[in-house]
């Protein structure tokens, strides 16, 4: 699933990369005081002939390259290189976990205009350019993070020696936040890596994991972590580890290690290659076309990469450090820069626990239900280390679960990212069962059973009957409201609802719904639960759909009505992705299920009434009636075969559409009228979700909608893009719309506030 | 009448001891490990005694020499009739046979069965085999102390074989599979289409895994990493290696190793010295490249116990029947523990977590223990463990104690060379550790010896061993 890549891509950029936490209190007003320009950030210690850079900031888990970081290197390299007793240098952090995990965004945000962001492209370029030219070799000794400008830093460098340590990943994810490398990323990788292997690094941002750095040639030497021994494996790892630069450096200086390798034949025959200026101009264009085709033209960053990349390397360094600059300025006042950062932003709130430390820590969970859902529970939390028991009512539905559980972590071992052993210990912490054989001591209960209320209210008794008083019951629903799930249970203040997305294992997002009964400890230990299965989590009030699947079936409805219209799947497909969403209308539908898109359309026109309308529930009816319930059935809107990656439109469906077509009201059916049909009517309805007090706040509505049904990333999610957009011009678009549609279409009060306010802004 | 008295033993010592300048000194270390013991014997009332009667070991080997043709359990047989040569045991005097083995022959895959028919003991003589990595042959003597001890044996032989030589080298898994369905088809076009299938990437072999089933890492880079842990640099691994070698060889040039038997190989020539014993200079030794972890490793092939094959073998009784069948035992086998920890990271650190626990069990303390042999898997281990042992925070933090167990003092540490210098076929070298003890208890007269050693998968061993009075 695309969608769920470019959302997995996003959702790489967890919270050690960037320092966002800042504390005045401690190093900066030290600083004032102390005149004597005492260093906080940047130390040395010179042992023999070799001056050993030490990094550490004090009010930060990460180093980054804040001002002071780079005031004070600056200072500390000048007085290495004036220093004639040192020969060489080694550069290291003293932090555990992080070299340098990137520039310091608050720096970049800081800047009003893009000559300002420029300027501070430069200054890196300037700095860096000054460590590639050292007389003095030096040694980048990488532990931990080592990301954007401190990757960038670390390539500047002669020679780069890396741990072995999990934490310890390279790379440049500025593409991932809308930005470019500007300092210097751009021109020095296609030097070290070749321009094929340099595109793929600077435009995924992906991270590369020491192994497959020192085979790309991005780092000359690992070093193993260390375990205990006479001092904790961290610290001792990180001496270690400037034990070995330091032999390094040494060698460096003494020219026992050669700073050039001899070239490969593979290498030497790509560099032959490379030299015809009409192959590169054909790498460009193909990797332009890729870019196109994967961001349909939404996200400028990419585009902006290839041209500073393609300037160096056709125009000379000159250019192309300008190029980069100057582009870098340009991207950081994007829109999409600003969304995507904004999305950063959001994801590392949503990754905290706002409801505190709950009372009791859940050890023991238990699933109800192996179904796509419960399996996928029970895979994200087994491999956390939580005692999993795994129930259902079924031999054959239990042996289905278990395989999925099995095939998920397997397929991890294919990936490499755990061993077999790993595999094999996390699935020790699983028990399938047909009973309910040690609920007595579970600690909490997800109940993903049929999404039926009766059969809801059967389990939670049966249940209630056999759990410990502490235990809480959470219901895995996508739309029954838990109050009404609740209203049967014995000890509602212990009730919860955790809507996870499918499939489980890789979706980010978990939607947690409390009731007004809901106990502030059960949530707590609801987001304690899903913050170690790994999820991004909102917190959301209780009522039809919730958030996320109450703004996601006004679209669906419209999907269906445009469906109606006459508008081919795939044009429907087009025009969704063409507008930024990862997974186009149909083919969600398809995903979601033709038969709970149709199940959800009833039970939420039912609550809220025509403002649900649109498309035919009838059509979708049909569909399911026929069997066509999306890719789990094998027919949808396509046709789905396995092994096969081409999808056709099914031609049964669209002969069930032709007895429900309607009419096309030309003025409002044109390409652009109909993406906005779809995406007005989801935005204000998140709007409408938050002025009813649904949801707490803008971000975590941001979060749910892009990270939990693919609104446009590029666009920050429903709130960012009212921000961005204008709530005025949104709402005359809809006025437009109600006129023929009717109240489907009614601006909500909070929306008509800030279209009358422009000064009203959902994120300041 | 368990211990005999100071004066005899000084006196033995006295009369033993040709160089008059070290009799003083012997005199004084005699004496004070007698007055300084916590405990005057192991013995515990209610408790039977079981004796080491003696021990035999085949020369040790670099696999590959003169062994080569050979089979394993023609090793362990050769280890088990030295055995009855030595001891002049009856075959049918032997009521079990416990065996220790790590890399099994498939068709041998009871190799004590196979070598105890082999050797002529009785049919009537039931054997089986255990494993447990380089502690297989302790395992195989404490199953023998078990079976004693429960009454339900009263003379046992355990021993332990490996034979490097020959390992099992398998087809792929994938040929395999067509191999087996192959006796399976009944038609010849099922045959052909089966044959058919078979690509040229399923003829590469399946080598015996040298690493870690659970971490993947094989044991040299897992002691290379375990170095520089503790900080142990290639200057002290290489000198304890150096003294490794130094030691063994002179133990063999002055004919200390009598445990070992000679083996007449046949088609070759009567064998009977270990040829893995070359002391080396510290200059020649500096020069070799680290063998795992590249460049900046410690661990070489000077400093790590090298592939060896050999086979040792014990006779292990209750103290009455050995008294009754007229033995002279050598030696008590007192408490014994078996710990783990960590296979990733702690992989060697069997002896550290092994020896306060034994000792605790015992109730002795390390200044007790007059003879210490610990296996030499890599120098670099050894000194680890020594680290380890000497470290009140690594005592603390990682094995929850409250202070340092200490570590032996080097003059009684493996003083006739040890796994890094006479080899290490891996099950045969527990026996030789205990027979080792047991003789040099004799030889240098004291109380208590302490055998430790450390096995794949994170598992360790520690032995008490008294010597029996003389």
């Amino acid at each position: 699933m695309a969608g769920v890549r470019a959302l997995g891509s996003l959702s790489r950029l967890t919270t050690r990369r960037y320092n966002l936490t800042m504390f005045p209190g401690t190093s900066h007003t030290h600083s004032l005081l102390d005149v004597s320009s005492a260093r906080t950030h940047v130390n040395y210690e010179i042992k023999g002939d070799v001056a050993v850079i030490r990094m550490n900031d004090p009010s930060a888990r990460v180093n980054t390259l804040s001002v002071q970081m780079q005031r004070e290197m600056t200072e500390v390299m000048d007085e290495v290189w004036g220093n004639s007793a040192v020969q060489s240098v080694v550069l290291i952090s003293s932090k555990p976990g992080s070299f340098i995990a990137g520039a310091d965004l608050n720096m970049i945000q800081a800047c009003t205009t893009a000559e300002e962001v420029t300027l501070l492209s430069q200054e890196g370029q300037k700095m860096f350019e000054k460590i590639e030219k050292s007389p003095k070799p030096i040694v980048a000794a990488i532990n931990g993070s080592c990301l954007g400008g401190g990757f960038e830093f670390a390539i500047a460098c002669q020679y780069r020696i890396a741990t072995k340590s999990k934490k310890t990943v390279l790379g440049c994810p500025e593409v991932m936040l809308g930005l470019l490398p500007g300092a210097g990323g751009t021109q020095r990788l296609p030097k070290m890596l070749g321009l094929p292997s340099a595109f793929d690094v600077v435009l995924t941002g992906r991270s590369i994991r020491p192994d497959k750095a020192k085979k790309m040639g991005l780092v000359h030497q690992l070093v193993d972590t260390l375990g205990p021994g006479l001092k904790s494996p961290e610290e001792r790892t990180i001496e270690y580890l400037e034990e070995v630069a330091v032999e390094a450096a040494r060698g460096l200086a003494k020219k026992q290690i050669p700073l050039t390798k001899e070239k490969g034949l593979m290498q030497k025959i790509q560099d032959y290659v490379m030299s015809y200026p009409f192959v590169r101009q054909q790498i460009y264009n193909t990797v332009q076309k890729k870019v196109m085709k994967q961001t349909k033209g939404l996200y400028p960053a990419p585009l902006k990469i290839i041209e500073c990349v393609k300037a160096g390397l056709e125009q000379g360094p000159t250019a192309g450090y300008l190029a980069e600059s100057q582009n870098f300025g340009k991207l950081a006042m994007t829109p999409e820069s600003k969304a995507l950062i904004g999305l950063y932003h959001g994801q590392v709130t949503c990754k905290k626990n706002r409801f505190g430390t709950p009372e009791k820590e859940v050890k023991a969970l238990a699933v109800l239900g192996a179904g796509l859902m419960g399996a996928g529970i029970a895979q994200v939390s087994v491999d956390k280390g939580i005692h999993t028991i795994l129930k259902d009512t079924t031999l054959e539905g239990l042996s289905r679960g278990e395989q999925q559980v099995y095939k998920g972590l397997n397929d991890k071992t294919k990936k490499k990212s755990i061993t077999t052993f790993e595999r094999d210990s996390f699935l020790s912490n699983l028990t399938g069962q047909l009973d309910y054989n040690g609920f007595n001591k579970a600690d909490m209960v997800i109940e993903a059973v049929f999404e039926d209320l009766s059969i809801k209210h059967k389990v939670l008794k049966e249940v209630e009957a056999v759990i410990p008083p502490h235990c809480i019951f959470a219901t895995n629903t996508s739309a029954l409201p838990i109050k009404d799930i609740a209203a049967v249970s014995k000890r509602p203040e212990k009730v919860i609802g955790m809507h996870y997305f499918s499939p489980v294992d890789k979706m980010q997002l978990l939607e947690i719904i409390t009731t007004d009964k809901t106990s502030k400890d059960t949530t707590a230990s609801a987001v304690a639960v899903g913050l170690k299965q790994g999820k991004v989590i909102i917190v959301v009030g209780d009522g039809p759909g919730f958030y996320t699947t109450r703004c996601l079936a006004p679209m669906l409805a419209e999907a269906v009505r445009v469906l109606q219209e006459g508008v081919d799947p795939k044009k429907l497909d087009s025009l969704t992705t063409g507008f930024g969403f990862p997974v186009g209308a149909a083919t969600l539908a398809d995903e979601v299920g033709i038969d709970v898109a149709a199940h959800v359309a009833e039970d939420l026109g039912k609550a809220f009434g025509s403002r649900f309308g649109g498309g035919n529930i009838e059509f979708l009816k049909s569909m399911v009636d026929k069997g066509f319930k999306g890719r789990k059935s094998g027919k949808g809107c396509y046709i789905y075969q396995p092994g096969l990656k081409r999808r056709d439109v099914n031609t049964e469906a669209l002969e069930i559409l032709e007895s429900y077509k309607l009419t096309p009201n030309a003025a409002i059916s044109s390409d652009s009228d109909i993406q906005y049909r779809l995406v007005s009517r989801f935005v204000n309805e998140a709007v409408l979700c938050l002025q009813e007090g649904i949801l707490a706040n803008p971000v975590e509505g941001d979060i749910g909608a892009v990270f939990g049904l693919g609104f446009p990333p590029c666009l920050g999610g429903p709130f960012r893009f009212v921000d961005s957009f204008g709530a005025d011009k949104l709402v005359e678009k809809m006025r437009k719309f109600e006129e023929v549609f009717g109240n489907q279409f009614t601006p909500c009060q909070l929306l008509l506030d800030h279209a009358k306010d422009p000064s009203k802004k959902f994120h300041k | 009448m368990i211990r005999a008295s100071k004066k005899e033993k000084c006196t033995f010592h006295f009369h033993n001891t040709t160089v008059n300048i070290f009799v003083g000194l012997f005199l004084s270390v005699v004496f004070s490990n007698h007055t300084a013991k916590s405990k005057k014997t192991l013995a515990k009332p209610g408790v039977k005694n079981i004796v080491l009667v003696d021990g035999v070991r085949t020369p040790f080997l670099q696999s590959g020499t003169i062994y080569a043709d050979l089979m394993p359990h023609d090793l362990a047989r050769a280890a088990l009739q030295g055995l009855l040569n030595r001891t002049g045991l009856p075959k049918d005097a032997v009521d079990y046979i416990v065996y220790g083995t790590v890399i099994q022959e498939v068709k041998t895959s009871n190799v004590a069965r196979e070598a105890a028919l082999g050797a002529g003991f009785s049919d009537k003589t039931p054997a089986h085999t255990v494993t447990m990595a380089c502690i297989s042959s302790n395992q195989a003597m404490t199953t023998a102390v078990g079976l004693i001890a429960a009454g339900q044996c009263d003379a046992v032989v355990a021993g332990g074989v490996e034979f490097m030589s020959d390992v099992p080298i398998r087809h792929s898994r994938r040929m395999r599979k067509t191999m087996l369905s192959l006796n399976k088809a009944k038609t010849l076009g099922a045959r052909l289409s089966l044959l058919g299938s078979i690509r040229l990437a399923h003829l590469a072999p399946e080598l015996p895994a040298v690493a870690e089933f659970s971490t993947a890492e094989t044991m040299g880079h897992s002691a290379d990493r375990l170095a520089a842990a503790f900080g142990v640099s290639r200057l002290e691994q290489d000198e304890f290696a150096l003294r490794s070698h130094t030691l063994a060889k002179k133990a063999q040039d002055s004919g200390l190793l009598s445990d070992v038997i000679s083996f007449k190989v046949p088609g070759k020539d009567i064998v009977s010295k270990d040829n893995g014993i070359r002391p080396s200079t510290m200059e020649q030794m500096a020069k070799l490249k680290p063998a795992f972890i590249k460049p900046h490793g410690t661990v070489t092939a000077a400093n790590s116990s090298f592939l060896t094959d050999g086979a040792s073998a014990v006779l292990i009784m209750s103290e009455e029947k050995a008294l009754a069948m007229g033995y002279k035992p050598k030696a008590y086998l007192r408490d014994f523990v078996y710990v783990s920890q960590d296979p990733k990271d702690q992989l060697l650190l069997g002896p550290t977590y092994a020896t306060p626990k034994v000792l605790e069990k015992s109730g002795l303390t390390l200044n007790d223990i007059d003879v210490f042999e610990f296996h030499e898997a890599f120098a670099g281990q050894i000194m680890a463990n020594l680290k380890a042992m000497e470290s009140d925070w690594f005592a603390q933090t990682y094995m929850g104690r409250k202070t340092k167990v200490g570590a032996p003092p080097m003059e009684k540490f493996n003083s006739w060379g040890g796994s890094l210098s006479l080899g290490h076929p891996f099950a045969a070298t527990g026996c030789r550790l205990v027979t080792t003890v047991a003789h040099r208890l004799q030889k240098e007269g004291g109380q208590y010896g302490l055998v430790a050693a450390c096995a794949a998968g994170g598992q360790g061993h520690a032995m008490v061993i008294e010597a029996y009075p003389q």
